[in-house]
């Protein structure tokens, strides 16, 4: 029986991050995934009916769109950061910019600002059809010491 | 008590019609003109943290902007579809797993053009919190909101 750490440890050490994501119910519940490129990561919310708010527009929950961009970055900063700990999250500002308009993807990039040795500053930009037309701009605080 | 409440009909009717929250399993507690309260039942799906069970700030982001949105649309006169502008969070310690949490929002500020609220989360005391929010929603006025959103919160629908 392997341990959420032990999952976090594995994926430090062989680069392989996917079985982080599929240990964690809630990225399972929104249907999260990502794609790395090298260095970069872009995050993937899929279109799915049961992460719609309002059904007459239609458009994701703003909700969602928010706890997608946390995850997002707080799997970023496990990818990126030497000790395989989950980072706790201190305090999140997000700006909603357009409605994430059902039936359509939702994606996230994000940027570690900085990174001291107890609290990491993440902003995080979410997009559907192209990078410039952001849906949500996000900034987290993480704490990072256990 | 609820059937008598026009403001816990409309707060149920408008969290009923969003899909994600029925996901999630979000249920209107208390409501007044002054301050609205959901429930989330502890769901296992909701976990971010599976070593220790707690569940993930996205619920409370999506448990915070719902209640919050909610209050919204009972402090305004007329029914209003009011986007969120924006959103900020403070998570002042883990919820307990295999509890309830409870949101309980207000609108302090019900300007021509802008909507102010606030939110606590709590486990039952409302002074041990677990997250704290503010958030402003857009107001579009009654006449730009779509006509089935106005039945289905007046429960008008067909």
């Amino acid at each position: 029986m392997h341990t959420f750490e032990d999952v976090l440890k594995q994926a430090n050490t062989c680069g392989d991050y996917r079985p982080v994501v599929d240990a964690i119910p809630y990225a399972k519940l929104i249907g999260l995934d990502f794609e790395r490129f090298g260095e970069d990561v872009i995050f993937k919310l899929p279109n799915n009916p049961d992460n719609i708010g309002n059904p007459i527009l239609p458009a994701v929950h703003g909700g969602v769109v928010g706890g997608f961009m946390e995850l997002a970055a707080a799997i970023h900063l496990v990818m990126f950061m030497d000790t395989p700990t989950m980072p706790k999250i201190v305090d999140f500002s997000l700006d909603y910019l357009r409605a994430a308009k059902g039936g359509r993807d939702t994606f996230a990039e994000c940027q570690v600002v900085r990174q001291g040795s107890r609290v990491a500053n993440v902003i995080i930009n979410a997009w559907q059809t192209r990078r410039e037309e952001s849906v949500a701009t996000a900034r987290v605080h993480f704490l990072l010491a256990p | 008590m609820s059937e008598d409440n026009p403001y816990f009909g409309r707060a149920a009717r408008f969290i009923g019609m969003l899909k994600h929250t029925q996901v999630l399993g979000m249920k209107i507690h208390a409501a007044s003109a002054q301050s609205l309260t959901i429930e989330l039942p502890y769901n296992i799906s909701h976990v971010g943290n599976p070593s220790t069970g707690v569940i993930h700030g996205g619920v409370l982001t999506t448990l915070m902007d719902t209640a919050c949105g909610t209050m919204v649309v009972n402090a305004l006169p007329d029914i209003e579809l009011c986007p969120t502008l924006d959103l900020r969070v403070d998570y002042i310690r883990a919820a307990e797993p295999n509890r309830s949490i409870f949101a309980l929002a207000e609108a302090y500020r019900v300007s021509q053009n802008v909507v102010f609220t606030r939110c606590t989360v709590h486990q039952g005391d409302v002074n041990t919190p677990v997250a704290n929010c503010v958030a402003t929603f857009m107001r579009i006025g009654s006449h730009l909101s779509p006509p089935e959103f106005k039945q289905v919160i007046l429960g008008e629908a067909q």
